[in-house]
């Protein structure tokens, strides 16, 4: 039973979609399950055949429970149907879907089986080299099996130990242990070694990285910086996003003299009961979320078979750390306050800048705002999220003489830029959503309520 | 065993990230530098504290007359006058004792243990007394005493004059033990130890008295009580050691600098408060570790330690966490190779680093 949410202890099976027997591609739904937070079809994580359901629609677990067994398509290539059963490798490979995190479970009926021969693999390990595993009397040739679930049962290396540091990062890098070569001792697979296959390596020539400098390459002349996979990421989604939505631009200034004052009443006491520094982003966060809900065609994404309107709004946070940019993400912005939206997002800044973000705070966002302002900027035309509809700056805010009531009045004022894919959106929509931002923050003063 | 070579001490050595673990260093020191041994250190260090707080004084066997077994208190009788110099008698449990009261009273006592093998009479006044007095007293009363003793072997030394004793203590709240292994960091930290308002055992390893040398700040200096100093920047493991040990492990891992391989030494300085952050941050780095303490390895400070990372930095690890410390026997032999037995050679350190750097 796969985690639904960081909270979410258990989970209930509503529907199978596949039945024992059936077929199932590697990340094709093939259960439906439903929790207190969410229903989802979850994919499968193999492309195989379903085996056994183990648990029985309607039926609630805790998460991490075994629920079905799904045969491996690779190992059925490989193994014969009848000594599939005492070929330790095809048990091993017999995944089954339940929390990746922990070493694979069995269910009863087959756990003592599993752990025996996986003991059986483990005992013989240094005898791999002789290519065969005797079991109950019989022997069963042992063929070196492609890379599929991590172990790496390769006579030379060291398989079945790895250490926790490698386990974790091959997990977070999607790096099969199998295919590295171990430089540890024994040949064994080391952090590093792991760190060192997830580099990509050097740029495919078909990758969209746009056009490479015309001249010569890097000499004594440059400091040459190698592509980290972070700046490679940036790098390909910016190109993507520029060659693929036609980008237009538009801005307003905004008068936030008394949204100034107003943060500036509260900010201490917001601070001291919260920890959290009260800056002017969750104000403007919140105005741009009650303005995309008035004109719900900026939160959308450009399809070919349409516009998708989102339901909920989705807010990023463009975020500068070192030597990268990350965009995590405050979830149903609809639903939160001044104050929960200061909440929410303080938190995901300081794990951005901890580096601590995790995929989930990274995605699912459909509008993003661009707090440019605090680094000095009055003026900038971003660029894009691949799949969204607008992005929205905040400018510094700098006292200005502006006339009010046929006189000059010093005011506090505020560029805001917005950036839409013409695709979504026309001139029209788009000024008029900025200009209802506009007004909804020129209205927010120290009579509102957090 | 090569002997220890003079060390030139970190500061103001042009090497970044030195004192990474900025710990705020240097509180009060002044402008310029004096070069002196471990044992000149204690002595300097004594010697200052006495001149600027009349509170301060110090008791033990020998601290008087014979002025310290070592010679660190030669002419502190004649200087300060038997009420602040006290001779005391082969009675370890009254040192302690009387030292409790007095500082409980509002003086600073730093009462000296001759050798640390000679504390155990003192236990109890240590464990039951001084280190429980501010809780048992709800806080009414607290014992800012300094208990000082040289420890540790490789001096032929023999059953009685080489024991280390930190584990022994190391189990008890409210007790603070302090192991610094180079001349600076014996001044900032037995400063710091003297002006604690609670008891702190201050551990002198007896080998490094006059084998260790280096730049000393002259003026108020303190270091803080509970921060480690990594004293050698590395990337493919960590070495976590104190005391003697220390410069060996880094004789050992600047040897292995030169075959290629980068070891960071970090020195604990600190055995109680730990600094579990200088610790955790470097095997999250090196994703190795390799603890090196003379004391015995069966519940010694490496297996708290070792608990330590395990609970905290598990999904770091690239390798096993390998102690290397001195063998579970009841005491360190007077025969050369007995004595060379218990000691760990900076041979053994280096082969230890070498295997898990190339694990």
């Amino acid at each position: 039973m796969p985690q639904l949410g960081e909270t979410v202890t258990e989970g209930t099976v509503a529907r199978w979609l596949k039945k024992p027997g059936e077929n199932v591609d590697k990340y094709e739904a093939f259960v439906e399950v439903s929790t207190d937070k969410v229903n989802a079809d979850v994919p499968s994580p193999v492309a195989g055949t379903i085996r056994e359901l183990i648990v029985a629609e309607g039926e609630t677990v805790p998460t991490g429970t075994p629920i079905a067994i799904i045969d491996e398509v690779a190992v059925l290539r490989q193994a014969q149907p009848d000594d599939r059963a005492a070929h330790p490798d095809a048990v091993l490979r017999q995944t089954q879907h339940g929390n990746e995190a922990s070493p694979p479970q069995a269910p009863a009926a087959q756990r003592d089986d599993l752990a025996a021969q996986r003991d059986d693999v483990a005992a013989q390990r240094d005898d791999l080299v002789t290519l065969s595993v005797s079991k109950g009397g019989g022997t069963a040739a042992l063929t070196p099996p492609p890379a599929a679930n991590g172990y790496n049962n390769a006579p030379s290396a060291n398989g079945l130990r790895v250490s926790p540091a490698v386990r974790r990062l091959a997990r977070e890098h999607a790096v099969d242990i199998s295919a590295v070569s171990g430089t540890g001792a024994n040949g064994r697979v080391t952090a590093a070694d792991i760190v060192a296959a997830a580099t990509p390596p050097v740029i495919p020539s078909e990758a969209p990285f746009g056009r490479a400098v015309e001249g010569p390459p890097p000499t004594s002349q440059h400091t040459l910086i190698p592509l980290s996979p972070a700046r490679r990421l940036i790098a390909r989604r910016m190109v993507e996003s520029k060659q693929t939505a036609p980008h237009a631009w538009t801005m307003v200034e905004v008068d936030v003299s008394d949204l100034w004052a107003w943060r500036t009443a509260v900010k201490d006491a917001f601070e001291r009961e919260h920890g959290v520094k009260l800056t002017l982003l969750p104000f403007f966060m919140f105005a741009v979320t009650e303005a995309l809900r008035k004109f719900p065609l900026m939160n959308a994404s450009f399809h070919d078979a349409g516009i998708a309107v989102h339901k909920h709004v989705n807010l990023g946070i463009a975020t500068a750390t070192e030597g990268n940019l990350v965009v995590p993400v405050v979830r149903n912005a609809e639903e939160r306050s001044i104050r929960g939206i200061a909440i929410v997002a303080g938190a995901l800044i300081d794990k951005a800048r901890r580096g601590k973000l995790d995929v989930d705070d990274l995605n699912g966002g459909t509008f993003t705002v661009n707090n440019n302002g605090a680094s000095g900027s009055i003026l900038s035309a971003p660029i894009l999220v691949p799949g969204q509809a607008g992005m929205v700056t905040m400018e510094s805010v700098v006292k200005r003489p502006v006339v009010r009531n046929d006189a000059i009045a010093i005011r506090s004022m505020m560029n805001v830029c917005l950036s839409l894919d013409h695709r979504v959106v026309d001139g029209a929509v788009a000024i008029g959503f900025l200009g209802d931002l506009k007004k909804r923050l020129e209205a927010m003063g120290p009579s509102g309520a957090l | 065993m090569k002997t220890v070579p003079e060390r030139a001490q970190h500061d103001g050595e042009p090497v970044p990230g030195f004192n990474a673990s900025s710990d705020g260093e240097g509180h009060g020191a002044g402008s310029g530098t004096q070069r002196l041994s471990n044992h000149e250190a204690v002595r300097m260090t004594l010697h200052d504290a006495m001149v600027a707080d009349e509170r301060v004084m110090v008791m033990g066997e020998d601290v008087g007359v014979r002025g310290n077994v070592f010679l660190i208190t030669t002419g502190f009788l004649e200087e300060f006058g038997p009420k602040r110099v006290l001779d005391m008698p082969l009675a370890e449990a009254s040192i302690v004792g009387i030292a409790v009261g007095m500082a409980m009273q509002g003086l600073r006592p730093i009462a000296e243990i001759q050798f640390a093998d000679f504390i155990y009479p003192a236990f109890s006044q240590i464990v039951g007394e001084a280190a429980k007095t501010r809780y048992r007293s709800n806080g009414d009363y607290s014992c800012p005493l300094v208990i000082r003793t040289p420890y540790g072997g490789g001096v032929h030394g023999a059953l009685s004059h080489s024991v280390s004793i930190e584990a022994l203590f190391y189990h008890v709240p409210g007790l603070k033990i302090v192991a610094p292994s180079t001349p600076r960091d014996i001044k900032g930290l037995l400063t710091a130890a003297i002006e604690d308002p609670d008891p702190v055992l201050f551990l002198e390893h007896k080998k490094t008295y006059r084998s260790v040398k280096g730049e000393v700040p002259e003026g108020h200096f303190t270091i803080p009580i509970g921060k480690a100093d990594v004293k050698k920047i590395g990337t493919q493991a960590t070495v976590v050691s104190y005391g003697y040990n220390l410069h060996q492990a880094l004789d050992a891992a600047e040897q292995l600098e030169a075959e290629g391989m980068s070891l960071e030494v970090i020195d604990l300085r600190s055995i109680r408060p730990m600094d579990k952050t200088a610790i955790l941050t470097s095997v999250r780095k090196t994703r190795k570790l390799l603890i090196i303490h003379e004391d015995n390895k069966f519940g010694g400070i490496g297996a708290e330690i070792s608990a330590m990372v395990s609970e905290e930095a598990l999904f770091d690890l690239d390798a096993p966490i390998r102690r290397l410390c001195g063998p579970d026997v009841p005491a360190m032999g007077y025969a050369k190779p007995l004595e060379e037995a218990f000691m760990i050679s900076t041979e053994r350190m280096r082969d230890a680093m070498q295997a898990l750097v190339r694990f």
